[in-house]
């Protein structure tokens, strides 16, 4: 098995005297897909804030292949391979589908071919055809690939997919979860948050529960989803 | 040809038969006015690239043109030096308190990022009014000669340097537009957040933008006292020009280079012509109405107007 390559130890983050994420232990393998639940309101979205650099200030240490993460600002950990989607489509609405697609490529250096990079990212997306379209033009789900394909072109290493598939139908789904998978294939890791269990047991080989800002269970999808625990606070159930 | 040269050379043309056809109506007042209208193409056009290209609205706009016109007269008071080392003086002293005023405030957003703006220009008035070197509240004088060879005239000259000073700021607002610069600031508009997550240097960037914005906006205001022969802080720091400066772009077309120029040109063009026809006092009462009108006819101003219905 591949070595750690993305590790949060001890990662909290408080709002004045409210607790939203209390010593969190995630670690990640190359290439590796993890599912990230639990309920609203659990924390999931805070840890993500905190490993992407939207939180400057929080507990804990974050490092990705190596390199400590807390400080850098989220530009940085972009560029050192730390890819990410928002819950709600962000798209830069004044510029047309390929431009979106651009921006990331001329601040990586790739300015010279930015547009020849951005074309075979929204190849990936099946978006080409969509390339001088606005986003406001795009459905929902063309939206959810715009930002894959924004994040394509990062070259992640790691994926975090934030809720990518919220409001989508059961085909859009698994057009999404289809894109996951070939993005993993070509190397990244992936931390899905997703509400969608149908697409998180499908997509991951090992699952996180937040609930309260504390993990409460960590491994094999099937195994995580009969603790009694998780049910209890997940699902509901006594 | 492509299209950068193209770019130039037409506004070398258009620069030389504005300049041939005011020595052919051999009248003073045509480069006073034009003076008076490109002074407004130089201010929108460095506006634009902060408000317009990064959506953060300086209403500060007098302030960095005053800190201009009062680096001249340091300039000339201090070393004796004429004109055009004022202008150079006067863009890094307004490039500098751009990048000042950025470092301290462009961590606040929309409105209040406005109002520090806004601040920055009381602030700064308050200090002239209180320093005697530079005429304190009495204002001060610079005593010009009344003809500059090869120009036929004083005016002439001051018309050449404001058209020439125009050009340069079209020009690199349009080259901010086309470069990797522009998409970034286009970017942090639209989304900063997402700005950031994609690998956009947004604070560095936006720095950027203020330095440049302010460095154009401290080189409109440097010919002032020149041209006006007399500059007191209450001229220098009009409520006029931090009204045109975000009036202008956006009635042209803000976010694009020649929108700014299309604004100024028609705005400025208006208040003068009701300057000399019926009085100075409804400048203000013009561009408010323009303003209006614009804002429920076309959001996007002129140029934003036509590209919808072509």
């Amino acid at each position: 098995m591949s070595e750690v390559f993305f590790r949060a130890a001890g990662v909290g983050k408080r709002f004045g005297g409210f607790v939203a994420l209390a010593e969190v232990d995630i670690e990640l393998r190359a290439g590796e897909r993890l599912g990230l639940i639990g309920p609203n309101g659990s924390g999931k979205s805070t840890f993500v804030n905190c490993i992407s650099g939207d939180f400057a200030e929080h507990d804990g240490q974050v490092s990705l292949a190596g390199t400590v993460l807390n400080g850098l600002k989220p530009h940085r950990r972009a560029r050192l391979g730390m890819a990410r989607t928002f819950q709600l489509p962000q798209p830069f609405n004044s510029l047309d589908v390929l431009e979106n697609v651009r921006v990331p490529l001329l601040f990586a250096g790739h300015a010279a071919e930015a547009t020849d990079r951005a074309m075979a990212c929204l190849e990936q997306v099946e978006m080409a055809d969509k390339a001088r379209k606005l986003p406001k033009e795009l459905t929902q789900v063309e939206q959810r690939r715009l930002e894959l394909a924004r994040a394509i072109a990062l070259n992640p290493r790691l994926l975090i997919a934030d809720e990518a598939m919220a409001g989508l139908s059961n085909a859009e789904v698994d057009q999404i979860i289809a894109l996951l998978f070939k993005l993993n294939e070509a190397g990244a890791a992936v931390i899905m948050i997703e509400h969608i269990m149908r697409a998180v047991t499908a997509f991951s080989e090992r699952l996180v529960v937040f609930v309260a800002g504390r993990k409460i269970a960590d491994g094999p999808p099937r195994d995580v989803l009969a603790l009694p625990e998780v049910e209890g606070a997940y699902l509901g159930k006594q | 040809m492509n299209a950068n040269l193209r770019f130039w050379l037409g506004a070398a043309a258009l620069g030389l038969a504005l300049v041939a056809g005011l020595r052919l109506l051999g009248n003073d007042y045509g480069y006073f006015a034009g003076y008076f209208v490109l002074q407004y193409v130089v201010l929108a056009g460095a506006w634009n690239i902060l408000g317009g290209y990064a959506g953060y609205v300086n209403f500060g706009a007098a302030g960095f043109m005053a800190a201009g016109a009062y680096s001249a007269i340091v300039v000339r008071q201090w070393l004796g030096w004429d004109l055009i080392p004022g202008i150079f003086a006067a863009a890094v002293v307004a490039g500098l308190l751009g990048l000042g005023t950025g470092y301290l405030t462009l961590r606040l957003k929309g409105v209040y990022f406005s109002i520090a703006t806004l601040c920055l220009a009381v602030v700064l008035q308050t200090l002239v009014v209180n320093w005697d070197y530079v005429g304190g509240s009495r204002g001060a004088y610079i005593i010009h000669a009344r003809d500059i060879p090869p120009f036929n005239s004083y005016s002439e000259m001051l018309f050449i340097v404001m058209l020439a000073l125009a050009i340069i700021t079209t020009g690199i607002g349009r080259a901010v537009e086309m470069s990797r610069l522009g998409r970034g600031l286009q970017a942090i508009r639209d989304n900063e957040r997402a700005a950031e997550a994609v690998g956009v240097p947004t604070l560095r960037l936006k720095l950027v933008a203020t330095t440049l914005c302010g460095a154009l906006m401290g080189v409109a205001g440097a010919p002032l006292p020149y041209y006006s022969g007399y500059l007191n802080p209450e001229a220098a720091f009009s409520l006029a020009y931090a009204v045109n400066a975000i009036a202008m772009p956006l009635i042209g077309g803000a976010g694009t280079w020649a929108g700014p120029v299309i604004g100024a040109v028609l705005l400025a063009s208006l208040q003068q012509a009701a300057t000399v026809t019926i009085s100075s006092a409804l400048n203000l009462w013009i561009v408010g109405w323009m303003l209006v009108i614009f804002v429920a006819v076309a959001p996007r101003g002129i140029l934003g107007w036509f590209r919808k219905r072509t």
